[in-house]
């Protein structure tokens, strides 16, 4: 049974991603711009135009070159980036994880920031502090992340200069790192000195990606525990003397989750899209601020891998949220 | 086990708080032996002879700093031996000679030799390798050697050639390393002859240099550079603003006017080898002189610049900035509302019944390009001329371009950091070039001798007189020469580049 679902579940990611690829493709092809137009020189001509899309392989029919780059990425060939000369399966590894550690970072503080800020707004409801809570919630709805982004750096770069703006870490500190991993291997060798360093260059992208995304989460979850506090198994365990405290985290909480957790799963993958713009602001080398570039200079091997990639992780994203809900959630686990 | 109490807590986290934000405090600190940049482009890839960012002029000053040229320039684009101390064509300009300099070493202690010349010239020459100006530099074949004098012959003779080589893709990189290691190794771990070697590099974030001590030139002011690729202009400004980087450009005007006077803080503004300009493609209404010309003298430049760019930049009547070389101070357009409503009117337009088109821009691209193109379209109104605004995407400009489909009027900003005229009236007039939007007989008769005029001074004069005629017949309207804003700390000193390439070797402690 679960290997019907898992196997269902994989198929319908690799049909999902076969899509992504022949729509991209498309596109980039549609969409007015090519890499040679952007580099070809005011004196070139259409021989030496001829000449250099022979060198990317730009010549051949759309069919062809359909063909060559999907019998590549079956094999894991991405094929070679225009801008970067580096082959794209290289420069994705070396860039997702600045943005899986930044996107992860994000994801907790959101879903810490957002659940404390919603039990306290349970734990104050039809008082004048729950009015303050639903207040600052709004506006934490009402602003994007890139808005947050450019007042954080006014705050912390400009008026109080106490963190640093760009990068992911100190250039001086930047060496002798066996993965690409910054945080984790600096944490996990114990170089707790370069891991506040990297902590440091995350705080404003992570707040940036993060508040948004807690405000979803506390205007869900606190309207699910509201709901969850009025029913019989709350009213029997206040009646038991249970305190208000323990009523929420105990009997509310679990119950009021789940919705929660599924609508987080969606949101973390607009979280995850919003690491363009934020990188970018921030100088963060990760797969948003490369996909900016890629797409400036119409790099299509580039694109084209990247699309791939974040098709990849949102079609994870969504597995993983599915069977975490159907976990916690009985009726689904055991339907 | 042990117990932690609420204060005990409170203070571990006091602490670490202090740990991650304290030592940013130190940042505003005077400049040491670390010289920090925050950079304006990403530096996507170390082979300044191939591919895109090879042509792309904002990062030069980071392929200076790691590479030589054949031929240096001046920060007033004059220019100056580089690896090669001296050059020249033979009497009949079917040679050329080329000096190669002596006692310099690649950053990885290896001779440099006449054969990374030789190498690194067919190198980018080659038709498919991807070198988008390799045209350029099969104009020479049949290379010989001779002690430190190279000579080649000239296949196609080209009166520019020694200027590319201080220009885009004439850089010489190191034949036997690069055979070696490939083309993915040399991204990997790069080197060259410049006077800064690299140390550690991670893309869309820094790159950071270390001095050269063998360098040729002498010792580089600054021990460390690193470039920080800010591409986000409110971050760089913020960074300057902050302390946490010592110089940084293209920031916008009203911020540098802000900041240049701040404690700590020094700006200062050039004119550089870019210039805007207003294409015109002969299609309709187009085709009809007075339209032309009418377009051209119903803009006021001057004002353009006051109000939207607070006077930074030079109104210019050709595409030659005042630096180039056929600049002609007396060739004028003058801005003449009245001129122009006259010359609409015999053609049958007025203010009641405008002659309609549509002008392309891009919006962002360049610092107030889309508010410019509001203004001129405001005032084309005034004098019987009604233009659509269209925005677009810069790659689609060039595609556009490409294949010839501008609108009848489009903006677009143009680069010359040689100051030849062949480099900017040249392809953009001459309707043989990909980028050109004009295309008629009469001018290409008048350009097309000057590719291959071996006479300088009537090569120059030609390029001038080509520039008249372009501007009586109102076949391009060029509109102004921008002006770099830098910012950096007070304790150092900045040698503006009118090229506009901010190298480490131009700043050094005041």
């Amino acid at each position: 049974m679960l290997f019907a679902v898992v196997a269902n579940r994989v198929a319908m990611a690799l049909l999902t991603l076969a899509g992504v690829a022949v729509v991209v493709f498309i596109l980039l092809r549609v969409v007015p711009g090519d890499p040679i137009s952007m580099m070809i020189s005011p004196g070139a001509t259409e021989a030496d135009i001829a000449a250099l899309k022979a060198h990317y392989g730009l010549d051949a029919p759309l069919l062809t070159q359909f063909w060559i780059w999907i019998a590549g990425v079956v094999t894991g060939d991405f094929g070679t980036s225009i801008t970067l000369h580096r082959y794209v399966t290289e420069v994705l590894a070396s860039r997702l994880p600045a943005t899986l550690e930044l996107a992860i970072l994000a994801l907790l503080v959101a879903v810490l920031l957002g659940g404390m800020i919603a039990i306290a707004g349970t734990l104050m409801r039809r008082t004048a502090g729950e009015t303050v809570i639903d207040g600052l919630n709004s506006i934490l709805l009402a602003v994007p992340d890139f808005i947050w982004a450019l007042a954080l750096v006014l705050l912390f770069a400009v008026a109080i200069p106490v963190l640093p703006l760009t990068g992911r870490i100190d250039p001086e500190l930047a060496e002798d790192f066996a993965t690409k991993f910054y945080l984790a291997e600096s944490i996990l060798t114990g170089r707790f000195a370069v891991a506040a360093n990297i902590v440091s260059h995350m705080i404003m992208p992570t707040l940036a990606l993060a508040l948004p995304l807690a405000a979803v989460i506390v205007r869900l979850l606190k309207q699910s525990l509201k709901e969850a506090m009025v029913q019989d198994y709350v009213l029997l365990a206040r009646i038991k003397g249970f305190r208000e405290l323990r009523l929420v985290l105990q009997e509310a909480l679990r119950n009021a989750v789940g919705p929660t957790l599924a609508l987080t799963g969606v949101q973390f993958t607009f979280l995850i899209g919003g690491t363009v713009i934020v990188e970018r602001i921030f100088s963060y080398p990760g797969i948003g601020n490369l996909a900016i570039d890629a797409v400036i200079n119409r790099d299509f091997p580039l694109i084209q891998g990247l699309v791939l990639l974040f098709g990849l992780i949102f079609i994870l994203i969504n597995i993983g949220v599915d069977f975490a809900v159907a976990t916690l959630n009985p009726r689904l686990r055991h339907s | 086990m042990f117990n932690v109490t609420r204060r005990q807590a409170f203070a571990a986290s006091g602490g670490l708080l202090s740990t991650l934000i304290l030592p940013q405090r130190f940042a505003s600190a005077a400049v040491g032996n670390t010289l920090n940049i925050a950079y304006n482009v990403n530096l996507p890839s170390f082979d300044p002879d191939i591919g895109p960012s090879s042509v792309n002029p904002t990062i030069q000053a980071i392929y200076r700093s790691i590479f030589d040229q054949y031929v240096g320039q001046k920060p007033n684009l004059s220019f100056e031996p580089g690896l090669l101390t001296g050059w020249g064509w033979s009497d009949d300009k079917s040679k050329v000679w080329m000096d190669v300099r002596e006692n310099v070493v690649w950053h990885d202690g290896s001779p440099f030799t006449p054969e990374d010349v030789v190498w690194s010239i067919q190198r980018e020459g080659k038709p498919d390798g991807g070198n988008p100006v390799a045209f350029i530099w099969a104009g020479l074949d049949n290379f010989k050697i001779d002690g430190k004098r190279i000579i080649a012959d000239v296949k196609q003779y080209d009166p520019v050639i020694f200027k590319w080589m201080a220009f885009l893709t004439g850089y010489v990189l190191p034949k036997a390393y690069y055979e070696k290691v490939g083309p993915q190794g040399f991204e990997k771990k790069p080197i060259g002859t410049g006077p800064y070697m690299v140390d550690a590099y991670e893309g869309n974030a820094y790159l950071r240099l270390k001095a050269n001590p063998k360098y040729w030139g002498g010792k580089p002011p600054f021990e460390t550079v690193v470039f920080k690729f800010v591409g986000d202009a409110t971050s760089r400004v913020a960074e300057i603003e902050s302390g946490s980087s010592d110089v940084t450009l293209e920031v916008p005007y009203e911020e540098f006017d802000r900041l240049k006077g701040k404690a700590g803080l020094k700006g200062v503004v050039t004119p550089i080898s870019d210039i805007g300009m207003i294409f015109i493609t002969n299609i309709e209404p187009m085709l009809d002189k007075n339209v032309r010309l009418a377009m051209c003298h119903a803009v006021d430049k001057q004002t353009i610049i006051k109000r939207l760019l607070r006077g930074y930049g030079v109104a210019i009547d050709t595409l030659l900035a005042p630096e180039y070389a056929g600049f002609d101070p007396s060739i004028k357009v003058p801005y003449d509302p009245a001129l122009a409503a006259k010359l609409l009117a015999a053609s049958g337009f007025s203010k009641e019944k405008p002659v309609k088109f549509t002008i392309q821009t891009t919006r962002g691209f360049k610092p107030k390009d889309y508010e410019m193109i509001q203004a001129i379209v405001g005032m084309w109104r005034n004098v019987g001329i009604d233009a659509d605004i269209e925005t677009y995407e810069i790659a689609k400009h060039f595609e556009l371009r490409m294949s010839h489909k501008l609108a009848p009027a489009a903006f677009y900003n143009w680069g010359n950091a040689i100051g030849d005229p062949t480099t900017s009236t040249g392809f953009a007039m001459f309707s043989k070039s990909p980028h050109s939007a004009w295309h008629s007989d009469d001018l290409d008769a008048k350009i097309g001798p000057l590719w291959g005029e071996k006479d300088e001074k009537k090569r120059i004069q030609g390029w001038t007189d080509v520039d008249r005629y372009i501007a009586e017949q109102g076949y391009v309207l060029p509109l102004l020469q921008y002006a770099q804003p830098i910012l950096y700390k007070s304790d150092l000193k900045v040698t503006p580049n009118v090229s506009g390439a901010l190298q480490p070797t131009l700043v050094a402690k005041a």
